[in-house]
């Protein structure tokens, strides 16, 4: 394994304070404070090249995990081996083989080229001159931002700016990436180019990546497997298609019917989710998928009919709004 | 160029490009240090009207030579750190395999060097102002300067950085630092020489470093008698206490860090 997580567990202590001027002088004299268990016994392993979706709602402790298996801050209990190295020693070595992009902050120097702080880092991480000018070339080529480079950041669109980021967290070939909202607030277009450069990084270099996102396009595009994680514990590591099974037990049938009179008669075949006119959509569980598909056949005049299972961000989302945590 | 070099020179390289986009704002911190410009006038008209034991010619260039020190010894870390700190953005150097006060340091020593011509140039505007004041150091003078200016700044900075990480605790370690450039500036020689000092004050005064990170440089860069062996020795051991704190408080305050909104 080359992350390999037992039982981690993150606590904060935080200040709490009531409302108003009275709680405000409480707040001063006699502070009170509350223990926040971001992350509770969290475990799992991740295996050298592969590409693991990591989802939550806010909240539910997926940065606070991030920033544990870098070694950004230090867990309250269980422990945590990453390419073989315990992340908070921040051993050099350790350090030169992971990087963590988080969509919502910057590394890059705001007010000078993107370029300035490429050179940096080559200098960091001990890139020799000419190594360091093929990576950025090449990087810059697969991201398709080579002519950005020499523009100050501040002057950068958001999509661009994330790309001279990824970049920099990149230059010196990471075997490790923890990407945290990649692609927040990001054009489609940008989207689609970030997804197809992460696709095209992990096959070349063969590198390990724990990914977030709230766009579930990201994780179907990249994340053959996710790990699902609620309230700061793990609540489902597996196949992505497992999600369907486990968190979502029935499937969709869409029906067309020659005749619409025929649509009130469908209540027996499983739970009308619409009619609208001779289009009907059915929930049915997936056991009786086949068996209803055939008695449809036999006994419906159909014009058409198709089989979905319903989009797996609606499947997550149901399962962060309503914390199936037992699910 | 070793490797540890060549981080340096890439952290001066983009140093120099970040000051070279914030010049306005360079200029404005070289005008804002004018505290000893302010009590140059004020001594200046005192000793024209009573002995003080110091002539105004005198004066001028004493505070003259403060404002140059300051000017070359200024710590602006904790601002800076404090802020990276609440905010998150500490993180991405801290996952860089080199330790994020040398950034800070190369970036201090990059802003002296893109400052100090504009503070040469207020130096020779005060001189032009009063011509009286002016004088010609010997090179051994400037050269000892040098060596006590640097060594002054060494030591303000690496006890700044000790102070710095308490940041990690209280987030406003600023308050610290400001109470701290309190005492300092009443005892380091800033409003006042310390020969005008009451004798009780200036022994305790001697006690601190203060009077040794600006006192001490303009006295040597005025080529007044000093007794360079103690101030270096007393410079030296600040900067080790200093080092030897900020190294403990670090290591334990990294175990507070909770890279918030990073």
């Amino acid at each position: 394994m080359l992350i390999q997580v037992e039982r981690l567990s993150k606590t904060y202590r935080s200040s709490v304070k009531e409302p108003g001027l009275a709680g405000t002088l409480r707040h001063f004299v006699r502070r009170r404070y509350k223990e926040v268990a971001a992350v509770r016994d969290v475990s799992f392993g991740i295996e050298p090249g592969e590409v693991v979706g990591f989802l939550g709602a806010n909240g539910a402790g997926k940065t606070t995990t991030l920033k544990m298996l870098t070694g950004l801050i230090q867990p309250s209990g269980g422990s945590a081996r990453v390419a073989g190295f315990e992340p908070f020693q921040r051993k050099r070595t350790f350090l030169s083989r992971i990087t963590l992009v988080m969509g919502q902050k910057q590394q890059l120097i705001w007010d000078l080229p993107a370029i300035e702080s490429l050179r940096i880092n080559a200098a960091v991480y001990e890139i020799g001159d000419a190594e360091s000018k093929k990576r950025i070339d090449e990087l810059s080529t697969m991201l398709e931002i080579a002519d950005k480079l020499k523009t100050p950041v501040r002057k950068l669109s958001l999509g661009e700016r994330m790309k001279c980021e990824l970049l920099a967290a990149l230059l010196h070939h990471p075997d490790v990436l923890f990407l945290d909202e990649p692609t927040l607030g990001l054009d489609v277009n940008a989207q689609d180019t970030i997804r197809t450069f992460l696709r095209d990084y992990n096959q070349r270099y063969g590198a390990t990546v724990l990914l977030t996102s709230h766009y579930m396009a990201d994780i179907t595009a990249l994340c053959p497997r996710v790990i699902l994680i609620h309230e700061g514990s793990l609540i489902y590591d597996g196949k992505l298609s497992g999600v369907l099974a486990r968190f979502a037990p029935y499937r969709e049938i869409e029906i067309q019917l020659r005749d619409a009179a025929a649509a009130g008669t469908l209540a027996s075949y499983g739970e009308v989710q619409s009619a609208d006119g001779r289009s009907v959509r059915l929930l049915v569980q997936r056991e009786e998928v086949t068996r209803v598909v055939q008695r449809l056949f036999a006994e419906v005049a159909l014009e058409d009919l198709s089989v979905k299972d319903p989009p797996i961000e609606q499947i997550i989302g149901k399962i962060f709004k309503q914390g199936q945590a037992g699910a | 160029m070793t490797a540890f070099w060549r981080k340096l020179k890439a952290f001066a390289d983009a140093g120099f490009a970040s000051w070279s986009e914030y010049r306005a704002e360079l200029y404005l911190w070289a005008l804002a240090g004018v505290i000893p410009i302010i009590m140059m006038g004020v001594w200046r008209q005192t000793a024209t009207r009573h002995d003080i034991g110091m002539s105004p010619s005198e004066l001028t260039r004493y505070f003259l030579a403060v404002f140059m020190v300051r000017q070359l010894t200024m710590v602006w870390l904790i601002w800076e750190f404090e802020q990276q700190v609440v905010t998150g953005t500490l993180s991405p150097q801290l996952l860089q395999p080199i330790h994020p006060f040398w950034r800070f340091l190369v970036w201090h020593l990059t802003e002296r060097v893109a400052r100090t011509p504009f503070a040469l140039a207020l130096l020779l505007f005060w001189l032009w102002v009063f011509p009286d004041a002016v004088w010609l150091p010997s090179l051994k003078d400037l050269g000892l300067t040098a060596l006590g200016v640097a060594a002054a700044f060494l030591a303000r900075f690496v006890i700044q950085c000790a102070v710095a990480t308490i940041a990690f605790w209280s987030e406003r370690a600023s308050s610290i630092e400001q109470l701290w450039f309190t005492v300092y500036m009443a005892l380091s020689g800033m409003i006042a020489p310390l020969e005008m000092f009451p004798p009780s004050v200036r022994s305790f005064a001697e006690l601190t470093p203060f009077p040794y990170m600006v006192y001490f440089p303009a006295r040597i860069l005025l080529g007044m008698p000093v007794d360079l062996l103690k101030g270096f020795a007393v410079l030296g051991a600040w900067s080790l206490a200093g080092f030897v704190v900020f190294r403990l408080l670090w290591r334990r305050g990294l175990r507070h860090y909770s890279a918030m909104g990073a």
